[in-house]
């Protein structure tokens, strides 16, 4: 029995473990294609197999993509606007995290008549299409003085994240019980105190991925970036788009991918160190 | 003092979500009336307000192009948000096994949520396309009979699209079943191994059950990537072969910008989020009545 | 006290320089390698003369992405002051009060005696300049690789018979006859190429310019959409979807014999070190010798607030049309200067045929704008017409079926 037991347990072990390992080969492929299409030199791309290891091994398409590419009129690289995707991304996934852990918390603790309804009108909003508000956003902008600023690009962002900030701000608050909150107003606590004192301590995993998905949303955002900035201001997806989308030119595709890769090099350091939170944050709550 | 502290303290709560209010009135709300009222006018290049009443809906429903489009996104969207689920469960069950290296396999089918479309639909579109991709490896390799040309077959090009949407996201959901899985009941669980009950039967008749409210939270975060989906098929299939694979989101962008049709494609705007409407509004009503 | 004399010579100059020079932002669509390296040439000339350039490159779906942002930024109230636009749609901005009167400098740099009056007339809104052309592109070459045709033991076709004649022949030798790139524009691109072929530039003007009914209507257009679909069978499976820079690969690597499209293409062979006349021929396509379809970039300058930028933007105009830039751009971009009487020195074999190809066309009346590439219609119309041909080219449609349906689509939308 015990001995059946096992081998059927071993077994079992043998197909989850391949089944896990097919299905990580399915998601790194692509990774895989990236990574080593940029370490090829464009010679071997054109004229090799796509899934072949590079003969010789070279790093000047990352140099080239990080600073030395041309990208409009100047050979900057992406240096430049990897940096401004820095000075928008930071302070637009900070605000709308903040904005989102108060929204949550009067959504989830301080209901008033009308509250439901207004979360789910604000949850309706995520659904809008972003082509549908460029215009109207843009003449708003002009009108508020913040065409082309880091300023505009963060209030964009700021605007249009909430929805989901505060709803995974509402969902992981929900789950706190209420009878820490109304022990503490019966001690006198006020709005402020309740939130700093009791709810704040235990928000860092819904912090953490609230702060993951933001900045996935914003730092790979695209639209909003080439409308909403300009010269000085574009953000690193537009600088990639200028390099990989080039119509009448000559393609490096090593480049490309390396610039890709340094690219989305922040988004995926942050899944990788902190994915550890992202997961308990969501376990703790947000998806309830 | 202290009445007044009070009222302050009503208040509070009002206070704090009055910016959220006025953003949503103003950023959402007021830029879909903007967009209604830009539907029925005649703008071509940018807005102008001379009125032409339905105009642009009667032309729109004429549009062979407009509804398969929609087509497309129906397609598109039941199937990637089904084969997410499917398989973001069977991985979250997998993983929630015990298994060594748990980290390690969770990074690896979330990482493709941090990358951007922007050059890896580019790769997507070297292995999909036969002639570069799989089918021509599997024939270097020996299996000359093998084909796999979706990419460049107007029936099937939008397959090919759900396979790299749900590569991307399917990660995302994973990792919401685990989460979900890890906060099962276990007691009942327990009692059904002793009842003798199969661990497939327990899952299907007794976890996946309680998940109910993560599949609803699923459905709606892939919803909305479903509809906003843009990025992923210009870099892709750019619309093709032909226009086959062309998105509602990308009808829109195409006619309102580069085709200078600004009135036509917000009528498309408008139908676009009539139909996640009539989708999401009952949603919404069931989740608001459960918590009440 | 000589060093404070300086200085003040100095603050005074400055002051007088920040008095004149301003910065200009140009938006454009030419963001990466040769194209991008030519604009920064005339960035440098304009900075030289003591303005200053602010770059707004936008990539991506052949100016869609730089045209909302154009659109955004004029409904913000902040257009940039040179934006690249094209054909038509230089009238509509200009209709819509955008853009600026360049007439003086016109006048001072004779547009009217050095361009070509056709050329002259899409950069003008009732008779005034408004906008700049930058370059000429020919868009009715056949790239050849004689190597493969010496293979297949066939001859160069000069007619769309002779074309089917070679096609099978190299097809049967075991090569792709045709390299395509299946992208609405490219399929288009062919498509105009065979409507000028089959119908000729008087039929070509009729249906793709003047939108004549019983044109796009008629036996000829026809006749057109099945020689589509004849070279269609020649090209290979695995086409849908791909860039035109690879399908030209596929012609220097000798996978295939022959790609339809624009002079641009002479940039791959030569980044591949093929050399012209040896590794590649450029011939004209199918019936269309002596006409020539071009295609012109151009500049559209916007009104500006203050009057240091009107005359930055100004200047901008002149140096576009100047010998040297046009020189530069054009030897790096593949096409040929726009305007008359550049020296032909520095360019090669390709653009010098293009020269002379656009010189009798001008002469015979067989130049022509081309519809793929937005300068014969304007967008709605053109949308129109290349949904059709993507269609009918990617489906079963019959060609009758599809004569219609142009028809049909082009008169919703005028």
């Amino acid at each position: 029995m015990t001995k059946t037991n096992n081998i059927q347990s071993i077994l079992s072990r043998i197909l989850i473990y391949t089944l896990l390992i097919i299905s990580a080969i399915y998601f790194l492929l692509p990774l895989f294609v990236m990574i080593i299409t940029s370490l090829k030199d464009i010679d071997e791309i054109k004229n090799g197999n796509l899934l072949s290891l590079p003969k010789e091994i070279t790093f000047a398409p990352w140099i080239e993509a990080w600073s030395e590419a041309r990208i409009g009129s100047e050979t900057s690289g992406i240096k430049p606007f990897f940096i401004n995707s820095i000075i928008m991304t930071v302070p637009a996934v900070l605000i709308s995290s903040i904005i989102g852990a108060f929204n949550g918390y009067v959504f989830s603790k301080w209901r008033f008549k009308g509250s439901e309804v207004f979360f789910s009108l604000l949850l309706f909003g995520c659904f809008i299409p972003f082509q549908v508000i460029l215009l109207p956003m843009s003449q708003t902008m002009g009108y508020l003085g913040l065409s082309g600023s880091v300023g505009g690009l963060i209030f964009v962002h700021v605007v249009y994240g909430i929805a989901f900030t505060t709803l995974f701000f509402r969902n992981f608050y929900v789950s706190i019980p209420n009878e820490l909150i109304n022990a503490a107003r019966i001690d006198g606590a006020g709005f402020f105190r309740i939130f700093f004192k009791i709810l704040l301590p235990v928000s860092l995993p819904i912090f953490m991925v609230c702060i993951i998905w933001q900045m996935t949303q914003i730092w790979n955002e695209f639209l909003f970036g080439i409308i909403f900035s300009d010269a000085d201001t574009q953000p690193v997806t537009v600088a990639l788009n200028n390099l990989v989308n080039a119509t009448s030119t000559v393609k490096k595709y090593n480049v490309d991918m390396a610039a890709t890769l340094i690219a989305v090099a922040p988004t995926l350091l942050a899944y990788i160190i902190s994915g550890k939170y992202f997961v308990k944050g969501l376990m703790a709550g947000a998806v309830k | 003092m202290k009445s007044k502290l009070n009222f302050l303290e009503h208040y509070l709560p009002k206070i704090v979500l009055a910016p959220t209010f006025l953003i949503m009135i103003i950023f959402i709300y007021g830029f879909i009336a903007w967009n209604f009222i830009l539907s029925l006018t005649n703008s071509k290049l940018l807005p102008i307000y001379t009125f032409s009443g339905f105009k642009q809906y009667y032309a729109l429903f004429d549009s062979g192009k407009w509804w398969l489009a929609m087509e497309n996104l129906f397609i598109f969207s039941s199937l990637f948000i089904s084969f997410c689920l499917a398989i973001g469960l069977l991985l979250a069950i997998f993983i929630d096994q015990k298994i060594k290296f748990e980290g390690f396999f969770r990074t690896i089918y979330l990482y493709p949520m941090a990358l951007s479309f922007i050059a890896t639909g580019t790769v997507w579109q070297w292995m999909l396309n036969p002639g570069l991709g799989l089918e021509k490896l599997l024939i270097d390799l020996g299996f000359s009979n093998f084909t796999f040309d979706w990419l460049v077959d107007s029936e099937m090009a939008i397959y090919t699209i759900i396979i790299a949407a749900v590569w991307q996201s399917c990660g995302f959901v994973m990792i919401l079943l685990l989460a979900g899985l890890r906060g099962v009941n276990y007691e009942v669980v327990n009692a059904a191994k002793i009842d003798g009950a199969s661990m497939p039967l327990i899952y299907w008749k007794i976890i996946i059950p309680q998940l109910g409210p993560v599949f609803f939270s699923s459905i709606i975060i892939l919803l909305h990537i479903a509809i906003k989906t843009f990025d992923l098929v210009i870099a892709m299939t750019k619309g093709g072969p032909g226009f086959s694979t062309i998105l509602p989101s990308m009808f829109m962008y195409d006619y309102s910008f580069a085709r200078n049709k600004l009135a036509f494609g917000a009528s498309s705007g408008m139908m676009m989020l009539f139909f996640v409407m009539i989708f999401v509004v009952p949603y919404l009503y069931i989740e608001l009545r459960k918590k009440n | 006290m000589r060093n404070f004399k300086s200085m003040i010579t100095a603050l005074f100059l400055f002051s007088v320089l920040s008095l004149h020079s301003a910065e200009i932002e140009v938006l454009h669509w030419w963001t990466s390698g040769g194209e991008a390296k030519s604009v920064g040439a005339l960035k440098t000339m304009l900075e030289k003369s003591g303005h200053k350039w602010k770059d707004s490159s936008i990539a991506g779906g052949n100016g869609v992405n730089a045209m909302t942002v154009l659109k955004s930024r004029a409904v913000a109230g902040n257009p940039p002051a040179a934006a690249q636009i094209k054909g038509p749609s230089i009238q509509e901005w200009a209709e819509l009060g955008f853009l600026a009167n360049l007439n003086k400098v016109a006048k001072a740099n004779k547009w009217d005696k050095v361009l070509p009056k056709r050329f002259a007339d899409h950069m003008k809104y009732k008779g005034k300049y408004v906008a700049v052309p930058v370059n000429v592109h020919r868009i009715n070459w056949m790239w050849v690789n004689p190597a493969v045709f010496k293979k297949a033991g066939a001859k160069i076709p000069t007619t769309w018979k002779e074309f089917e004649v070679a096609a099978k022949k190299i097809k049967k030798a075991g090569f792709i006859p045709v390299a395509a790139g299946g992208q609405p524009w490219q399929e288009a691109t062919v498509f105009e190429t065979i409507v000028l072929g089959v119908g000729g530039a008087k039929f070509y003007k009729k249906a793709l310019v003047d939108l004549d009914m019983k044109a796009l209507k008629s036996k000829t257009m026809k006749k057109a959409f099945d020689t589509l679909r004849m070279v269609k069978s020649y090209t290979d499976k695995n086409a849908p979807g791909r860039d035109w820079n690879l399908a030209t690969a596929m012609v220097y690597k000798g996978e295939a014999a022959m790609q339809f499209m624009g002079d641009w293409a002479k940039g791959e062979f030569k980044v591949a070190g093929k050399k012209i006349g040896v590794d590649y021929l450029a011939v004209d396509a199918p019936q269309t010798a002596g006409a020539y379809l071009y295609n012109i970039d151009s500049f559209a300058m916007f009104k500006q607030k203050s009057n240091a930028k009107t005359k930055a933007q100004n200047k901008l105009a002149q140096l576009v049309l100047s010998d040297k830039f046009q020189t530069i751009f054009n030897n790096r971009k593949g096409s040929v200067p726009v305007k008359l009487g550049v020296s032909k020195m520095p360019f090669d074999d390709i653009a010098l045929r293009s020269m002379d190809a656009l010189n009798s066309a001008a002469y015979t009346k067989e130049l022509l704008p081309s519809m793929a590439h937005q300068m014969s219609v304007n967008d709605a119309i053109k949308g129109a017409i290349v949904d059709v041909v993507t269609e009918f080219y990617n489906s079963k449609m019959s060609s009758s079926k599809a004569v219609k349906k142009l028809a049909s689509s082009v008169k919703a939308e005028m």
